[in-house]
């Protein structure tokens, strides 16, 4: 199937708010989950005869288990404060980008179905009816939201609406109008451990491969071990980092860090994906599933600590969800809690992010660094939106802003910042996060990165910006295949640890002969 | 006792009893909801005292909004600040004697009216004037702003222009509350702002005004960042962990 052609937005010197145009983005349709994918999921492949009573019901089940979404529905004022904070809106001036309009079209079945005045008076306070064309339009839109939380920083009541947008796929998925792309990826990793649905052989060729070009390239026998029992970290990264660029520069660099650190590592084959869609989806058990595998890979090779490598959404999980759905962390006193936390090192925070660790290990001086090997570039920082906005790192809030800033500047001497309203919690997402990252949504993905672009533009045209410093898989991924259409080169796109890798400096063993 | 005094008192006992049942039932609502996932907006508080102090300067200064739009924010804390210094005001129709700090508030509650309606009339003229706003109003949106409009014009016509026999008022509002059902004084300003005021108390907790209490129990506010030092598990979500 061919996806409809499109023009690149305009880039223009600021980030500007554009006049409304209506129904502009209303022929987007992700492709449907086929019904392989859906069995496997639990969900019905097509919309039965039921179907509107089934997503009735659906919706009746979250508002009881989910606060933030009964909150979240009754408390709008429609003030407009969030209506130009959306990517997607500044991209394409569809008004059903808008946030609050986003969140209306469940909020308008939710008040026909669960309110006294939407039952009454239905046209007065805007609820309607659930019709097959208001479930296209859910269909649409919440897949053109990528759940990065940047309206619930203006909202005066906190309304975040990546919970609505998770709830409308929720209800999709229960009357048979699954995502292809985020519901294949869920199969993958539960079916064979990871996103990219790599088996363990193909996989462990690939590291022996990584651990041969490091060695030629620095003379240094930097190891990549995987599934070592009793090793001390157990790194939980994106599979990406085994097999994508740039992604797979930062994974070298991990690999360095531990090696100069004299930290013993492991990958697990059973939990080779630090990715977890089930949080795309809102689906409590599914997202479960797939954490409850690092959980049994750390339990299974005795590690000491559990290490996350660069992805945003992924940290979001593992910082705000393990501890809850897995037991990863500290606090918790029942048996399944426990049974994990006696085997931790309590002297480190449990799921740690690999920009902490890094950052701790050249701060104490336990690694070197050259910042010099790195003064060919001028380098930017991307704030992931899971990371700004959605977890932290260190101990202080805000040390996700600054613990990867101070990584970075220890590591290169040449940095600026972006514009501040497009930075830390106003950071605007790449575009592509959120089961949005699919050739099928190019438009979509193309459109939403007009924000980032702009905002990069202006430090490549004042300062000479050269690289773009991610700490994210989608955003490596969504960068590379869209900023070219801005003009930009994908070369200037990396992982901060590639630039880590770039300035290390490893010991090199003595020759033998 | 006149048709227009039982109407009146009537009304204000019904509106009352669904104000506050109706309150009391949506808090009880969100409090018994509950959430399974630590969702704060980082950067967050991470410990409690933090979240209080947090959510203070989300109901005093509206923090977010003021991040998000000086147009909204100025004309949004101007309505519902106005409002509060009106409202602390009117206390002295219902406490006798009157409280020392009402007798203080008084005066700025007189001309806090003025605040109030210019905020509400420039959050009406947004609706209007800017496209993205009209885009997402409802008929009730509009007809919120003109309600309060008209409860905040009414009383700064009895209060400004043609004064009204507030000790009659006083006397009517006492004898509801001591059940004791005194005539309602028969203006046709007050009638209609009391009218007003009614209809506006016995939608609060079936409308967006829901807003207010909303606030209190918004997950991405009221939350500390602290998911990795304490285990934050719903009962619901608990019974995963025996299957395994």
């Amino acid at each position: 199937m061919a996806v409809a052609e499109f023009d690149v937005p305009e880039m223009k010197d600021d980030i500007e708010v554009p006049k409304v145009r209506e129904g502009t983005m209303s022929h987007v349709k992700s492709f449907l989950a086929p019904k392989p994918v859906q069995d496997f999921m639990g969900y019905p492949h097509e919309l039965g005869e039921d179907w509107k009573e089934r997503a009735i019901d659906k919706m009746g089940d979250l508002l009881g288990k989910y606060r933030s979404l009964k909150v979240f529905l009754d408390a709008c004022v429609h003030c407009g404060a969030c209506t130009d904070k959306c990517h997607y809106f500044l991209g394409t001036a569809d008004p059903k980008n808008m946030p609050v309009a986003r969140q209306d079209l469940m909020r308008q079945v939710y008040r026909r179905y669960f309110t006294t005045p939407g039952k009454l008076f239905p046209k007065l306070v805007g609820a309607k009816d659930l019709t097959k064309e208001i479930l296209d339009d859910w269909y649409s839109y919440y897949h053109q939201c990528s759940e990065c939380r940047r309206c619930s920083v203006f909202c005066p009541y906190g309304i975040d609406t990546a919970e609505i947008t998770m709830a409308g796929r929720e209800i999709l998925n229960h009357v048979g109008m699954g995502q292809k792309y985020s519901n294949e990826i869920l199969g993958k990793v539960q079916k064979i451990g990871n996103n990219l649905g790599l088996p363990g052989p193909a996989l462990l060729d690939t590291l022996e491969g990584l651990e041969e070009d490091i060695e030629a390239d620095t003379g240094v026998p930097v190891k990549m071990p995987i599934d070592v029992k009793g090793a001390e970290v157990l790194l939980i990264t994106p599979s990406a980092d085994f097999f994508s660029e740039p992604h797979v520069e930062s994974l070298i660099g991990y690999a360095k860090v531990f090696h100069a650190a004299g930290i013993s590592w492991t990958l697990s084959t059973h939990a080779a994906e630090a990715g977890n869609f089930g949080l795309f989806n809102g689906n409590y058990e599914t997202m479960r599933k797939v954490a409850m595998r690092i959980r049994d890979a750390a339990l299974e090779l005795g590690v000491k600590r559990i290490v996350v490598g660069e992805c945003g959404h992924a940290w979001r999980v593992a910082y705000s969800f393990w501890n809850t759905l897995t037991g990863i962390g500290y606090g918790g006193n029942d048996p399944f809690s426990i049974e994990l936390q006696k085997q931790l090192d309590p002297a480190y925070p449990q799921p740690q992010h690999i920009c902490e660790l890094t950052n701790d290990l050249i701060k104490s001086g336990k690694v070197k660094v050259d910042p010099s090997l790195n003064d060919d570039l001028v380098v930017t920082y991307h704030d992931s939106c899971n990371v700004a906005r959605a977890s932290r790192m260190g101990t202080e809030p805000g040390g996700q802003f600054t613990i990867p800033r101070e990584l970075i500047k220890s590591v290169v001497n040449n940095y600026h910042d972006m514009a501040d309203d497009t930075i830390r919690e106003a950071t605007f997402c790449c575009g592509g996060g959120g089961g949005v990252l699919t050739d099928d949504l190019m438009e979509v993905r193309v459109k939403g990165a007009l924000p980032r672009a702009t905002a990069l533009n202006n430090v490549v045209k004042e300062n000479q910006v050269n690289f773009l410093a991610l700490i994210c898989a989608i955003c490596k991924a969504q960068f590379t295949k869209v900023l070219p259409k801005y003009g930009f080169d994908m070369s200037m796109v990396g992982g901060v640890h590639q630039l880590v890798s770039k300035a290390i400096k490893l010991d090199v063993p003595p020759q033998a002969d | 006792m006149s048709t227009v005094t039982m109407i009146y008192a009537g009304m204000f006992y019904i509106a009352t009893l669904l104000l506050v049942v109706g309150l009391v039932y949506k808090i009880f609502d969100y409090s018994r909801t509950p959430a399974p996932l630590l969702i704060p907006t980082t950067p967050a508080p991470t410990t409690q005292k933090g979240v209080v102090y947090r959510m203070a300067k989300e109901v005093v200064l509206f923090e977010s909004l003021f991040k998000s739009n000086k147009w909204i924010w100025a004309f949004g804390w101007l309505f519902h600040f106005g409002l509060f210094l009106v409202l602390a005001r009117h206390l002295r129709y219902f406490t006798q004697p009157v409280w020392f700090w009402v007798d203080i508030v008084q005066p700025f509650g007189k001309y806090a009216s003025i605040m109030m309606v210019l905020g509400l009339a420039g959050l009406l003229a947004r609706r209007f004037v800017v496209d993205r706003v009209r885009y997402i109003s409802t008929p009730s949106d509009y007809l919120m702003l003109v309600l309060l409009l008209g409860i905040g014009l009414s009383g700064m016509l009895m209060t400004f222009v043609a004064h009204t026999d507030i000790i009659s008022l006083k006397e009517f509002i006492m004898g509801l509350m001591y059940f004791d059902v005194q005539p309602v004084p028969q203006d046709p300003i007050l009638l209609a702002h009391l009218a007003m005021v009614a209809l506006l108390m016995a939608i609060f907790p079936i409308s967006k005004l829901l807003h207010a209490p909303g606030l209190f129990f918004s997950p991405t506010r009221n939350q500390a960042d602290n998911p990795r030092e304490h285990r934050h598990v719903a009962a619901w979500a608990a019974r995963l962990d025996q299957n395994n």
